[in-house]
C-alpha cells in the first residue's frame, strides 16, 4: 500500500491558502429548525478561489436532503438549507474533509448595524445619482437656452428640478442632517454641519429664485454636492466595515461546541458559550480547546503554536493547564473547565483586539486635518462676503445669495473624495500583487512606519520543521559515543525510508517532515504510538523504534538548535535526524530591502531562545526576544510606542493578534489565523518581499493624497475670490465642482499607472 | 404677443412628453438599482465572478 503526500487535493486548489487541519466540533447545537426544514449558517475558512467554491458547494449539495448550499466567497459565510434527518455534523465533516476550516456562525448585532449603514449609504448614493442626472438634464437646457428661453419655460424647468431635488435632498441628505443635528444639540460641530448648511441654504435659495422668476437656481449643484459626498462616505464605510470584521471572526471561532461528560459518563455536545467552570470536558484528537482546561485524565501531545508561537508539539498530562486555542494532536484528553468561554485566553485576546482597534480609530487622518483647516476658512469667507456686499449697499437677498454661492462653490467634494479614491485605487493595485488591504486609513499609517517587528514561526519561517541533517552513532565504539559518524548515501536512504514507514502513521509534525523528506512509500503495519516517547513497529522481523533518545535507549545527547528524532532498527547503529525551521525563501533579501529603507527590525517570538537565536543569526538581526507570551508581545509594543516609534507588526498566530491590533500598522501572511488577518491592516500572499512593496506603495499613496488636498486648496484659492466677487452662476458652479472632483480622481488614478 | 404665446405652447408641448419619458426611464434604472442592492446582488462580488466559469451544471440537451 502506498501513501502519497497527505496534502494533495486538500484545501484551495489554487494554493492561495494552506489546507486547514482543524476538525470541527459538533455543529448540531447551532441548527435552526422549522418543522422538517433546517438551516445552518457556517463560516468557512481557507476558501479563496472558484475551485474552492464549486468543490465545497458540490460536496454539500450532494448530501441527502440538502436543498441549497451557497457559499459567499467574499466573506466566507455559507448557508445550508435542508430537510430530513441529515446531521449538521455530517455537513461540517464534509467541508473539513476537503481541507477547509469550518465553524458555526451567528451574526452579532453590531455587525448587522454596520452592514445596514453601508447599504443605506449605497441606496442614498443611487437616489442622489438619479436626481443629479435628471436635474442636470433640465439644467443643461436652461444653460443652453440662456438669453433665448422664455421666462415661463425656465420657471417650469426650475420647478420640475425642485420637485425632483426635494425628496432626493431630504432622503439622501438625512445622513448629514441627522449627524449635524445630534452634534449641534451637544453644542459641538463636525464636518456635517457645514455640509448640511450648504445643502439647506442652496435648496432654499433656489426655491426662492424659482418663485421670484429668478435666473439662477442651484438645484443641480445641491444634488451634485450630495452625490459626490455620498460616494466618499460609502467608500469610507465599506473599508471601515471590513476592518471591523476582526472581532466577529474571533466570535465565530468560539462558536464551536464542546463535548461535556456528565455524571453518568454520557457525552453530549453543548455550545461553547454554555460551558461553566467545573464542567468535565472531553477533547478528542484533532479538536481545538475553546475554554481553558485543567487536564484530569489522559496523556497526549498538544499543538500550542496558536497560543505560544512554539512550533513543536508539547506533551501534556494530568494536572497541567491547557489554554483555549490549543489543538489536541494524538490521544483523547479529559479535563475540567477552569471558567466559562468568556474568561478564556481566546476572549482575553479578543479584548486586546478591541482595545487596539479603539486606539487605532483615534488616529488622526490626513483628511480630518484638512477638514479642520477648511471649515473655518470657508465659513469666514462666506460670512465676510455677505457682510461686505450688504455694507456696500447690495440688497439682503443678493448678499445671502453670494454667501450661498461661496459655500456651494467651495464645496468639500474634492476634500471628501481626495482620500477615499486614492485609497481605493491603491487597494486595487495591491490586490493585483496578492495583497488584501483591510482598512482604508491603513495606507497612511503604513507610510509612517519606522520600526518593524516580526513574529518568527509562520512569518519569517514556514512554521513547519524540515529535515536538515542525519548523523549516526556507532555502537561498536562505545568509548567515543560523542563523535557522530558520517553515513553513506545507501545507509542514509535505507534508514530514512525505514523511519518513514513508521512515521507515516503519525500526525506529529516531525513525522510529517520525515515523510516529506522520504517521499511516497509503504507504511509499517501495527505501528504503536506512545505519547511523549515515539513510535514502534516490526519491519521485516526487526524491532524498529523512532522517537526521543530515551525511547531508543540512548543516553548521549547531540547538541543542536532544532528538534531531533532518533531511529533504531534491530541492533544497527542509532541514527539521529535533525530538523530545522525552514526560512521563507525570500526572507534574507526582503529583510535587507527593509534595512536599506532605513527601517529597524526586531524578532519577537514565543518560541524557545535557541530556535530564535539561530533564526536571528541566519538573518543577521541582532535584536530579538524569545519566549514571549501574547501579553509580553503587547507590552513590548507598548514600550516601543512610548518611545515614539511607529511600529509595523508582522505576525500570523493567535498569540500575535493582540500585538497586531495594537501596532501602529500590522501585516499578516496569507497562511495566518483568520483572527490575525482581521487584526491586520493588510494580508499578503506573495512572500516576505511583499512587506517592502506595501510600504513603498503606502508612501506613494500618501504622496498622492497630499497632492489631492493641495489641489483642493489651490482650487479654493481661485473659487473663493470669484464667488465673493459675485460672479458665480449655476453653470460655473457645476463646472467648477465636477472639475475639482475629476482632477482629484484622475490624480489618484496615477497610483494605478505607476510601476 | 401672439407669436411668443405660440412658441411657448409649442415648447411646452414637446417637453410635456420628453420630460416625463426621461424621468420614467430614470426611475426604471433607479428601481432596478434599489432592487439589486436590496436583494443582495452586490453581497458576493468575488464569488459571482467565479460562478460563471463553473460550467459543471450544464447538461446536454435532452433528445
Amino acid at each position: 500500500m502506498t501513501v502519497t503526500s497527505p496534502d494533495i487535493d486538500l484545501g484551495c486548489p489554487s494554493g492561495l491558502a494552506p489546507p486547514s487541519e482543524d476538525s470541527t466540533g459538533a455543529l448540531d447545537a447551532f441548527v435552526k429548525r422549522q418543522g422538517t426544514e433546517a438551516t445552518l449558517q457556517l463560516l468557512v475558512r481557507g476558501a479563496k478561489c472558484g475551485g474552492c467554491l464549486s468543490k465545497i458547494e458540490k460536496a454539500v449539495s450532494a448530501l441527502p436532503g440538502v436543498a441549497t448550499a451557497r457559499l459567499n466567497l467574499s466573506n466566507g459565510k455559507m448557508r445550508v438549507d435542508w430537510t430530513g434527518s441529515l446531521n449538521a455534523d455530517t455537513i461540517g465533516a464534509t467541508i473539513s474533509d476537503l481541507g477547509y476550516g469550518v465553524s458555526a456562525f451567528s451574526e452579532d448585532e453590531s455587525a448587522q448595524t454596520e452592514k445596514k449603514r453601508e447599504r443605506d449609504l449605497l441606496l442614498s448614493m443611487g437616489v442622489a445619482g438619479f436626481g443629479m442626472a435628471n436635474i442636470m438634464l433640465l439644467s443643461v437646457s436652461v444653460w443652453g437656452g440662456h438669453g433665448e428661453m422664455g421666462d415661463a419655460t425656465r420657471q417650469v424647468l426650475h420647478g420640475i428640478s425642485g420637485l425632483i431635488a426635494l425628496p432626493v435632498v431630504a432622503w439622501s441628505g438625512r445622513h448629514f442632517f441627522a449627524s449635524a443635528f445630534s452634534v449641534l444639540r451637544h453644542g459641538r460641530a463636525n464636518m456635517d454641519v457645514p455640509i448640511s448648511l450648504a445643502l439647506i441654504l442652496a435648496f432654499s435659495v433656489s426655491v426662492w429664485e424659482t418663485i421670484h422668476h429668478g435666473p439662477h437656481a442651484y438645484f443641480d449643484a445641491c444634488v451634485m454636492l450630495l452625490f459626490f459626498l455620498l460616494i466618499g462616505r460609502f467608500l469610507d464605510a465599506r473599508l471601515q466595515r471590513q476592518a471591523h470584521a476582526a472581532a466577529h471572526e474571533l466570535a465565530a471561532l468560539q462558536n464551536a461546541s464542546v463535548s461535556i461528560v456528565d455524571r453518568n459518563g454520557t457525552v453530549r455536545a453543548v455550545p461553547a458559550t454554555n460551558v461553566s467552570a467545573g464542567d468535565h470536558i472531553l477533547l478528542s484528537p484533532g479538536e481545538r480547546a475553546v475554554v481553558d482546561l485543567r487536564i484530569a485524565m489522559g496523556i497526549s501531545e498538544i499543538d500550542e503554536s496558536l497560543v505560544t508561537g512554539e512550533s513543536l508539539p508539547r506533551q501534556t498530562g494530568p494536572g497541567e493547564t491547557l489554554f483555549a486555542g490549543a489543538v489536541n494532536l494524538s490521544h483523547p484528553l479529559q479535563g475540567v473547565a477552569l471558567g466559562p468561554a468568556e474568561d478564556s485566553l481566546l476572549s482575553e485576546i479578543g479584548r486586546m483586539l478591541e482595545a487596539g482597534e479603539q486606539r487605532r480609530s483615534a488616529y488622526r487622518k490626513i483628511a480630518d486635518r484638512a477638514v479642520s483647516l477648511y471649515v473655518p476658512f470657508v465659513h469666514t469667507a462666506a460670512a465676510l462676503a455677505a457682510l461686505s456686499w450688504w455694507v456696500a449697499g447690495a440688497g439682503m437677498a443678493q448678499a445671502i445669495m453670494i454667501a450661498v454661492t461661496t459655500l456651494i462653490v467651495t464645496c468639500p467634494c474634492a476634500l471628501a473624495l481626495a482620500a477615499p479614491v486614492a485609497q481605493v485605487v491603491a487597494a486595487g493595485r495591491l490586490f493585483k500583487q496578492g495583497v488584501y488591504l483591510r482598512s482604508g486609513d491603513a495606507l497612511e499609517r503604513l507610510a509612517e512606519v519606522d520600526y518593524v517587528v516580526f513574529d518568527k514561526t509562520g512569518t519569517l519561517s514556514f512554521g513547519t520543521p524540515e529535515l536538515a541533517t542525519m548523523v549516526a552513532l556507532s555502537r561498536s565504539h562505545p568509548d567515543t559515543p560523542q563523535v557522530p559518524l558520517v553515513i553513506g548515501v545507501d545507509t542514509r536512504d535505507q534508514r530514512l525510508s525505514q523511519a518513514a514507514m513508521l512515521a507515516r502513521s503519525s500526525r506529529h509534525p516531525l513525522s510529517r517532515a520525515l515523510v516529506n523528506a522520504a517521499g511516497p512509500g509503504p507504511f509499517a503495519e501495527g505501528t504503536i504510538e506512545v505519547p511523549g516517547c515515539g513510535l514502534e513497529a516490526d519491519i521485516e522481523g526487526e524491532r524498529c523504534r523512532l522517537g526521543s533518545a530515551e525511547w531508543v535507549g540512548i543516553d548521549t545527547k547531540i547538541e543542536a538548535a532544532g528538534p531531533q528524532l532518533w531511529f533504531v532498527a534491530g541492533d544497527s547503529d542509532p541514527v539521529c535526524f535533525q530538523f530545522a525551521d525552514r526560512l521563507q525563501d525570500d526572507a534574507v533579501e526582503a529583510l535587507n530591502a527593509l534595512k536599506a529603507r532605513g527601517l529597524e527590525i526586531e524578532i519577537l517570538s514565543g518560541d524557545h531562545s535557541a530556535a530564535v537565536a539561530d533564526m536571528a543569526n541566519r538573518l543577521g538581526i541582532d535584536r530579538w526576544q524569545s519566549g514571549a507570551k501574547p501579553h509580553d508581545k503587547v507590552a513590548r509594543l507598548e514600550t516601543l510606542r512610548a518611545d515614539g516609534r511607529k511600529v509595523l507588526m508582522v505576525g500570523d498566530g493567535l498569540n500575535d493578534a493582540g500585538a497586531l491590533a495594537l501596532a501602529h500598522a500590522a501585516l499578516a501572511p496569507g497562511g495566518a489565523m483568520d483572527v490575525s488577518q482581521s487584526a491586520s491592516d493588510a494580508v499578503y500572499s506573495g512572500g516576505l518581499s511583499s512587506v517592502e512593496l506595501i510600504i513603498a506603495l503606502a508612501q506613494s499613496t500618501r504622496g498622492v493624497m497630499r497632492q489631492n488636498f493641495g489641489l483642493a486648496a489651490v482650487y479654493n484659492l481661485f473659487a473663493v475670490p470669484i464667488a465673493v466677487a459675485g460672479l458665480v452662476t449655476p453653470l460655473i458652479a457645476a463646472i467648477a465642482m465636477s472639475a475639482s472632483s475629476l482632477i482629484v480622481t484622475v490624480n489618484a488614478l496615477r497610483i494605478r499607472a505607476k510601476g | 404677443m401672439r407669436y411668443a404665446f405660440a412658441q411657448r405652447a409649442e415648447i411646452l408641448e414637446i417637453i410635456a412628453y420628453l420630460i416625463p419619458i426621461a424621468l420614467f426611464l430614470g426611475v426604471v434604472g433607479l428601481v432596478a438599482f434599489l432592487w439589486s442592492v436590496r436583494s443582495g446582488q452586490f453581497d458576493d462580488l468575488d464569488g459571482a465572478a467565479w460562478r460563471i466559469l463553473d460550467d459543471d451544471d450544464d447538461r446536454p440537451k435532452p433528445d
